[in-house]
């Protein structure tokens, strides 16, 4: 299992800055949320950490090797991101779409054999798509779409996941069955993830650490119980929250007014 | 009409006169006609991932119009026959270079910029071609209409294009499951393991020398390239490890149909097999959208 850490990292978009001199570990079995408002560069931020854009400064090691440096077919051994988007122009069956997450473990004229269509179906079904093997990819609706990207990923098995709003389209029950799948890789099989939520409440029950992103460059990173509190939050939305103790831990609600 | 034995006893006796037309006509023609077919297709089906469009054809970047205008100007100052597919598949090249060179810049692959450079590219060269209808010899006319219709009446398959359709078929074929990953978009595939720029250049490349290879054969033979990748992702789907054999094989086999019906139906007369395509391709095309519309 790998470490994907930022050393002095800084990302700019346009002219915007999203993230100055950042400096973070994603190890083994931590499961971060990066939350901050809308247009602040989450994405931006998580393209760097893929290897897909450059930082304007700084590097991106995957075990102390500049990802920059790195094939990315060794890289998406390691690597996997959930867009944000996921849009098919071409038509495709479910399970062909699945199976590409077999890609880079495949050589040149290699062919998926009897154990990769067996990682797929298994993902489909985690991912309640079973049965959908055939159905076509333009065919299915949003949540579904989503959930078979998602289960892409999982096919990929990437030891460091990225998840760019993992749970844009899902309905309640799938949203908590994928972060609890997330989580349970980053626990049990010692996964990392790093995810941008929207929804408090799922970083505070799922994430062990929180990057927040304020904009003009600031950052804040620590553990969830530090990072989550009224004040930071107000500060990060620009929006009064309320806070509410359950037996699970704090929760957090817009305040009235 | 012939019937089986006559056909036999020809196709065993080359030196006859029925064998005669067999072996130095009829079979070398319908050669071509596979060939070209096939190089067409399959440039078709990658010229649709490269550009991440349905719509995308062999002749959408340029290719082709440079070729014509290399093949007409030729006919204007009333060069030898035999000379005008190497004089296209040279103009060809010239318009794969330039599109190149200009599309190709710094920074990030642009399929916008890409297609935006082929698209203008190509209505220059038409532009140039316009010019040389007008000002060419009136007895050339025909012949460059014919050539830029698409036609085989004078086709032979050179062996170095059916080396160029192999070659470039069994490459392709290897890198088929890069292409169906290319085919989700250049993120996607990026994500999952592929040097997107690298393949992208290579795709554009393998596109344009089939097409300048299927051009500088038969000229600008329409439809083919756009009609049978599609009918080939409706009937096998869009897995390329099946796709580019299928559509290879079929459209070569549609412009063997096509070029027989060119040749036999206003027999004596014979019609560039460019209008035949066309002919059958549109209503062959809207019905299958259409079956496959209700399908779904």
């Amino acid at each position: 299992m790998s470490v994907l850490s930022c050393k002095n990292v800084s990302v700019t978009i346009a002219g915007i800055q999203v993230a100055n001199h950042l400096d973070l570990d994603l190890k083994p079995g931590q499961f971060w949320g990066l939350l901050g408002p809308n247009g602040i560069g989450k994405t931006t931020l998580m393209k760097c950490l893929a290897g897909l854009d450059e930082p304007a400064h700084g590097q991106i090691l995957l075990e102390s090797r500049d990802i920059q440096g790195l094939p990315r077919k060794l890289l998406a051994r390691h690597i996997g991101m959930l867009q944000q988007h996921t849009v098919y122009v071409f038509d495709s069956s479910v399970m062909q779409t699945a199976l590409t997450g077999r890609h880079p473990h495949l050589a040149y004229w290699q062919r998926e054999g009897a154990k990769d269509l067996e990682k797929a179906a298994n993902a489909l079904s985690a991912v309640d798509l079973e049965g959908f093997s055939t159905r076509s990819v333009t065919g299915l609706s949003g949540g579904e779409a989503r959930r078979l990207a998602f289960a892409t990923l999982l096919v990929q098995q990437p030891d460091i996941m990225l998840l760019d709003e993992p749970t844009n389209h899902l309905d309640l029950r799938h949203q908590i069955r994928i972060m609890n799948m997330v989580q349970e890789k980053t626990e049990s099989e010692c996964h990392s993830a790093f995810a941008a939520l929207h929804d408090i409440n799922l970083a505070a029950r799922y994430c062990s650490h929180i990057l927040m992103l304020f904009g003009n460059g600031d950052w804040c990173a620590g553990t969830c119980s530090e990072m989550l509190n009224e004040s930071s939050l107000e500060k990060l939305y620009n929006c009064p929250v309320e806070r509410l103790d359950s037996p699970k831990g704090p929760r957090f609600l817009p305040a009235a007014g | 009409m012939l019937d089986w034995s006559q056909w036999a006893s020809a196709i065993s006796n080359p030196a006859s006169d029925l064998g005669e037309l067999v072996w130095r006509l009829r079979l070398p023609r319908a050669a071509a006609a596979w060939t070209v077919g096939a190089l067409l297709s399959l440039s078709g089906c990658l010229m649709q991932v490269l550009l991440r469009n349905p719509l995308a054809d062999p002749y959408i970047l340029g290719v082709s119009g440079g070729a014509s205008f290399a093949a007409l100007f030729g006919m204007t100052i009333g060069i030898s026959a035999g000379m005008i597919p190497a004089l296209a598949w040279a103009g060809a090249l010239i318009s794969i270079l330039i599109v190149f060179s200009l599309a190709r810049g710094e920074g990030p692959w642009s399929g916008t910029r890409l297609l935006l450079t082929g698209v203008v590219t190509a209505s220059g060269w038409a532009a140039l071609i316009s010019l040389l209808l007008t000002l060419g010899p009136d007895g050339s006319l025909r012949g460059m209409l014919f050539w830029l219709i698409g036609d085989l009446s004078y086709a032979r398959l050179p062996y170095w294009a059916l080396v160029i359709l192999l070659f470039i078929f069994f490459i392709c074929l290897g890198m088929a499951r890069s292409l169906n990953v290319l085919a989700m978009g250049e993120t996607t595939a990026r994500l999952l393991g592929e040097p997107t720029r690298k393949l992208l250049w290579l795709v554009y490349l393998l596109a344009s020398v089939l097409t300048a290879t299927a051009v500088s054969i038969a000229g600008n033979i329409g439809f083919v390239g756009l009609i049978v990748p599609h009918l080939m992702r409706l009937l096998v789907g869009s897995d390329h490890r099946v796709l580019l054999p299928a559509a290879a094989m079929f459209g070569g086999l549609f412009l063997v149909l096509s070029d027989t019906l060119a040749r036999t139906v206003l027999a004596p007369r014979q019609l560039p097999v460019g209008v035949v395509t066309a002919l059958l391709g549109v209503p062959l095309f809207l019905l299958l959208l259409n079956r496959a519309r209700v399908k779904q």
